[in-house]
């Protein structure tokens, strides 16, 4: 029974991963862009920008899911085929939304001096960014970002309200039957997922501690 | 024929007006010193010279060849203001070294990437790297850093690091080195390293323009100095003579009391 329980459950642990990876993947960059807009000069943009994060950080990624899942079916006669795509939509928007502030937080802390620095020296823009800057972004985003990508494990559990198989939901069928405990068992799975994330931002971090500032 | 004129140059923050019209000259070889009181436009004249701020009249020549004019109506594109830059060398108030790189790092960092417009870069750009290291190696041994190559810049003190600046302007070779209140960030006891780096410059006849609030050692180092108040040149001439006899009133009253210090 315990052999059973745990293959089922590894996989929902895999579309669990799926849907972690993916979602990293697409809003990692997206997010860039949207840091972007949030800082640009042309004030309109700015203003769409700021109005976007507020709304996606405004309102429980749930009611997004459940938006991006619906809503096109209710509003246009034309039901979202794939529940993943549906799902991974609302992910990406959300997470793009929150790594966005991060960025945007990383980059503005950067002291005028170090672009000042770069320009006297004759630096174009792009060699400022990539060989002067860029670095001490990441030093400094790399707590937050470890943190919302931790959160971002946890969050994958919500899939399961659009009835995407992941791990709650492997467990849950077992529930059905009669089971409560392997929906306790899922825990060890996060546990360990999260661990290992863990390990890794704190070894990042130790990597970029050769220097301060 | 000097090596820059400033010409009827102006700025304003806001509404406020900064620089009301600045005009000097530099030959080459010449230590200029610039003095005055905070809020008096030194800061912000430098900044104009080194193309970190835009001044919104007035014209340099640097070599008798106009590098700038706010009254061409065509404004500079950022490859020109970047190949101005290049003539002119900074060094800050706050050093502003780069804190990932050790300090071989950060003196031959701007020359290796201007290499790679260098024709036959690809080909040689071993010999061309090796060569940098080695000119950044001799530039920071001039600044008596050499025992520090590999340290990073918050291993060091405060006039270690304006050191480590001072040597990565030189690297790249300014026609003009600028320094900026280079030792009002440091402690007492640490401005003699930076201050004796760059009497050792002026020995060698590179031009340069200091502005500073140390009186003694822009009367030393300086052949002329430069008195800045409210936005204009009050008062120029050499050391000896606007130290000793100076002709306005406001001078007078800046001397006794940075004096009385």
């Amino acid at each position: 029974m315990f052999i059973r329980v745990t293959l089922s459950l590894l996989e929902g642990f895999s579309t669990t991963c799926l849907i972690f990876v993916l979602t990293l993947v697409m809003s990692l960059p997206l997010g860039l862009i949207i840091s972007f807009g949030s800082m640009s000069r042309f004030t309109p943009l700015r203003w769409l920008t700021k109005v976007f994060v507020w709304i996606i950080r405004g309102t429980p990624l749930m009611l997004q899911i459940i938006t991006v899942f619906y809503v096109p079916g209710l509003l246009f006669d034309t039901p979202v085929k794939s529940r993943m795509t549906a799902l991974l939509i609302a992910f990406v928007i959300n997470y793009a939304a929150y790594f966005s502030e991060i960025y945007r937080g990383g980059i503005e802390s950067i002291p005028k001096g170090q672009y000042e620095a770069g320009q006297v020296l004759g630096m174009t823009k792009t060699q400022i960014f990539f060989k002067v800057v860029l670095l001490q972004i990441i030093k400094r985003i790399l707590p937050p970002m470890s943190n919302e990508i931790i959160t971002l494990v946890k969050d994958t559990s919500l899939a399961r309200i659009i009835a995407v198989g992941e791990l709650i939901r492997a467990a849950q069928d077992y529930v059905t039957i009669g089971y409560i405990w392997p929906l306790f068992y899922t825990g060890v799975f996060y546990l360990i997922f999260c661990g290992v994330l863990t390990l890794i931002f704190g070894y990042l971090e130790k990597k970029l501690d050769y220097y301060k500032g | 024929m000097p090596i820059l004129e400033v010409q009827e140059l102006e700025k304003c923050y806001g509404k406020t007006p900064v620089l009301k019209g600045i005009n000097f000259s530099l030959n080459k070889g010449e230590v200029l010193s610039i003095i005055g009181s905070s809020g008096s436009g030194k800061t912000t004249l430098l900044r104009c010279i080194n193309f970190l701020e835009t001044a919104e009249k007035g014209r340099i020549l640097v070599n008798g060849k106009t590098i700038f004019d706010a009254d061409v109506e065509k404004p500079h594109t950022l490859e020109e203001k970047r190949q101005n830059q290049l003539m002119m060398g900074l060094v800050f108030q706050s050093f502003n070294l780069f804190p990932q790189y050790n300090v071989l790092e950060n003196v031959s960092l701007a020359v290796k990437l201007l290499a790679k417009s260098r024709p036959g870069f690809k080909q040689n750009k071993k010999q061309i790297y090796a060569q940098i290291e080695e000119d950044a190696r001799a530039i920071i041994d001039r600044v008596g850093l050499s025992d520090k190559l590999e340290n990073y810049p918050c291993e060091l003190s405060g006039g270690q690091q304006q050191r480590v600046a001072i040597a990565r302007a030189l690297a790249l070779n300014p026609q003009i080195l600028c320094f900026d209140e280079p030792t009002s960030a440091l402690d007492p006891e640490l401005t003699g390293e930076v201050l004796s780096v760059i009497r050792d410059l002026a020995k060698e006849h590179i031009t340069m323009i200091i502005v500073t609030h140390e009186m003694s050692f822009a009367h030393d180092v300086s052949d002329r100095v430069i008195f800045m108040d409210d936005g204009i040149i009050a008062e120029e001439g050499a050391p000896d003579i606007l130290f000793k006899a100076p002709k306005t009133e406001r001078l007078r009253a800046f001397l006794s009391t940075v004096l009385s210090r």
